[in-house]
């Protein structure tokens, strides 16, 4: 028999399974690969530390920066709320650390569904109008390739299937909670194959540029 | 096990010689009405029909089951019209509730079909094996030869329980009889699904009376379920709702939450996507509910409930052993990318060793 019932038993089983399989294999082998490449041997003397600028610069990197702020402020203001806005959506809705609980068997309190919603209502409202800007921003429109209106689609997707399914939009809730995770899964399976990859990469990309420039004494 | 063919009374004359009051009955009418979401404007229509119902031929089945929904629907304490409804029907066979057995039982079974031949109706509790028709025999019929022929001339088929709907227990990964469900096997006559595990008695009443008041049956959910019934969600119907949406949650069956009736969510309560009637029609003649008594909903009442997951994994978790998976995951990328890394300084050396030192005059040569 296939039912809505069915489909969601297949999303959170084989499917889950696959999905996870791709994502975790894909992202090791690619940190691995980038961390396994080396880098030629520095031999002129180093006139400064890489330690401290290196990690000093994963935090100065994560803070706006002033020029770039000046520049297109919408870009950045915009930026950070779809990613603390998707952050708290993922880290506390309660259904969610039931999730994580279950994996990493530690838990946190959860943030009332309320907020959760509203927190969604504003990810996507944010996440569509930097759509519209990509697109109708000349430059921001020529510096944008296919791959990154699949990333945009592969953020906003979650957010849109899970707003559906908890205010249970579509019926019966076993084929939209299916969707929901779904939607989760295509994220995951494009994951190590996208710039999405910058979640597990721009600690390494920006402790690099601190440490490079610690090492050569300038400032990071 | 009354006889069909001498009993002639209507609905109305039977309850009112088992001393059922009009208003006991009017009373009967206007729940069922409001069960079924008609008006209240339909209540005396309906009370006209059933009046005038006469006694309706039912055939049941029992396939691979537990007899647990037969348990259901007679375990009911005090009397109740739901209870005389049953009483008024023509069971006609009934091989766990009636005293004969083997061909004699048969022999009841077939009368009931060529007298009522068209007009009767067939409930069905228990799924069907279709891998070997030994594995459930009545009288040495199988169930699936049982089951065609007798529906051969019913007006209807109920498949009550999740067993006869879905498959149920039987059906359960990795389903080694090959049960299937009735609808599965009948494609000719009307099925209507009344799935639970058990279902609540009031439901198989309500569509019985369903049939009786109107002679057709209710309208039916993708699942075949009767709408009325199964058309709204456990959770959408929950008093433990507000809980959910505020946050606050039970995590144990003895914390703080769990005293002061918070939501289930966390223990794996699986209303959200069940649909059924317990939460307003209740169990045990309206006493309670499995939510009410403070333990999650189990999805009995949807198709494969029993391979959806632990009992008390909230809906949100994957049923593999994701923890294990990511290990193993893990474990593999790292032998993939090490080798890719391999392959990569191979590759780095190799174009290091080809580089070849260009002098200016080369440049000139060349270009
Ligand atoms: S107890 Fe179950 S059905 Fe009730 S609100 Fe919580 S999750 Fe929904
Ligand atoms: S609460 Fe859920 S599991 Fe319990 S009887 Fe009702 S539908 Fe079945």
């Amino acid at each position: 028999m296939s039912s809505p019932i069915d489909f969601l038993l297949w999303v959170k089983g084989p499917a889950f399974d696959i999905a996870l399989a791709v994502f975790v294999i894909g992202i090791v082998v690619r940190l691995l690969e980038i961390v396994l490449l080396g880098r030629k041997q520095d031999l002129a003397e180093p006139k400064g530390e890489e330690f401290g600028p290196g990690l000093r610069t994963i935090v100065t990197r994560t803070l706006p920066e002033a020029g770039s702020f000046k520049q297109s402020p919408f870009t950045v203001i915009g930026g950070y709320i779809w990613h603390i806005g998707f952050l708290i959506c993922l880290l506390f809705f309660v259904p969610h650390i039931e999730l994580l609980h279950s994996v990493l068997g530690i838990k946190w309190p959860g943030l009332s569904n309320h907020i959760v919603d509203a927190v969604a209502v504003v990810t996507m409202a944010t996440l569509v109008a930097m759509l519209i800007d990509r697109i109708t921003h000349s430059v921001k429109r020529f510096l944008s390739g296919p791959e990154d209106y699949l990333v945009w689609l592969a953020a906003f997707l979650p957010i849109m299937t899970g707003y559906l399914a908890y205010h249970r939009v579509l019926v019966p809730y076993p084929l939209v909670l299916g969707i929901h995770i779904l939607s989760i899964e295509f994220l995951m399976v494009l994951f190590p194959f996208t710039k999405l990859m910058h979640t597990f990469t721009f600690p390494l990309a920006r402790w690099y540029n601190g440490a490079m420039a610690g090492r050569r004494g300038v400032q990071s | 096990m009354a006889d069909s063919k001498t009993e002639t009374k209507t609905l109305g004359e039977s309850l009112r010689q088992q001393g059922v009051s009009r208003r006991g009955f009017l009373k009967f009418c206007t729940t069922t009405a409001s069960m079924m979401a008609l008006p209240p404007a339909m209540v005396p229509a309906i009370a006209e029909a059933l009046e005038k119902a006469r006694r309706p031929s039912v055939i049941w089945l029992s396939f691979q089951e537990c007899t647990g929904c037969t348990e259901s629907l007679t375990r009911a304490h005090a009397p109740t019209i739901e209870n005389l409804i049953f009483d008024h029907i023509s069971l006609d066979y009934h091989h766990t509730l009636q005293a004969a057995a083997g061909e004699g039982a048969e022999a009841a079974r077939e009368a009931a079909m060529h007298e009522n031949f068209g007009k009767y109706i067939v409930v069905v509790d228990g799924s069907i094996p279709l891998k070997d028709p030994g594995f459930s025999t009545i009288a040495g019929i199988s169930n699936l030869d049982m089951l065609k022929e007798t529906v051969a001339g019913a007006a209807a088929v109920i498949a009550v329980g999740s067993c006869a709907a879905f498959g149920g227990l039987p059906h359960a990964s990795p389903n080694p009889t090959g049960a299937v469900s009735v609808s599965e096997i009948i494609k000719d006559k009307p099925v209507v699904n009344v799935s639970g595990c058990p279902p609540i008695p009031t439901v198989i009443s309500g569509v019985l009376a369903h049939f009786l008041t109107f002679g057709g049956l209710p309208e039916l959910d993708d699942l075949g379920r009767p709408k009325v019934f199964y058309g709204q969600s456990i959770h959408d119907r929950c008093y433990r709702r507000p809980f959910y949406d505020k946050g606050l949650f039970a995590e144990t069956f003895d914390d703080e939450g769990a005293r002061k009736g918070w939501c289930l969510y966390r223990m794996g309560c699986k209303g959200p996507m069940t649909y059924n009637a317990c939460a307003t029609t209740k169990w045990n003649q309206g006493t309670s509910w499995p939510v009410e008594s403070g333990h999650g909903c189990l999805g009995c009442s949807e198709p494969d409930f029993w391979d959806g997951g632990g009992f008390y994994n909230a809906i949100s978790i994957p049923d593999g052993d994701i923890a294990r998976n990511i290990g193993l995951g893990a474990v593999a990328g790292v032998a993939v990318g090490a080798a890719a890394g391999m392959l990569n300084r191979n590759a780095k050396a190799d174009a290091v060793a080809k580089h070849e030192a260009v002098t200016v005059d080369d440049l000139e040569k060349t270009s």
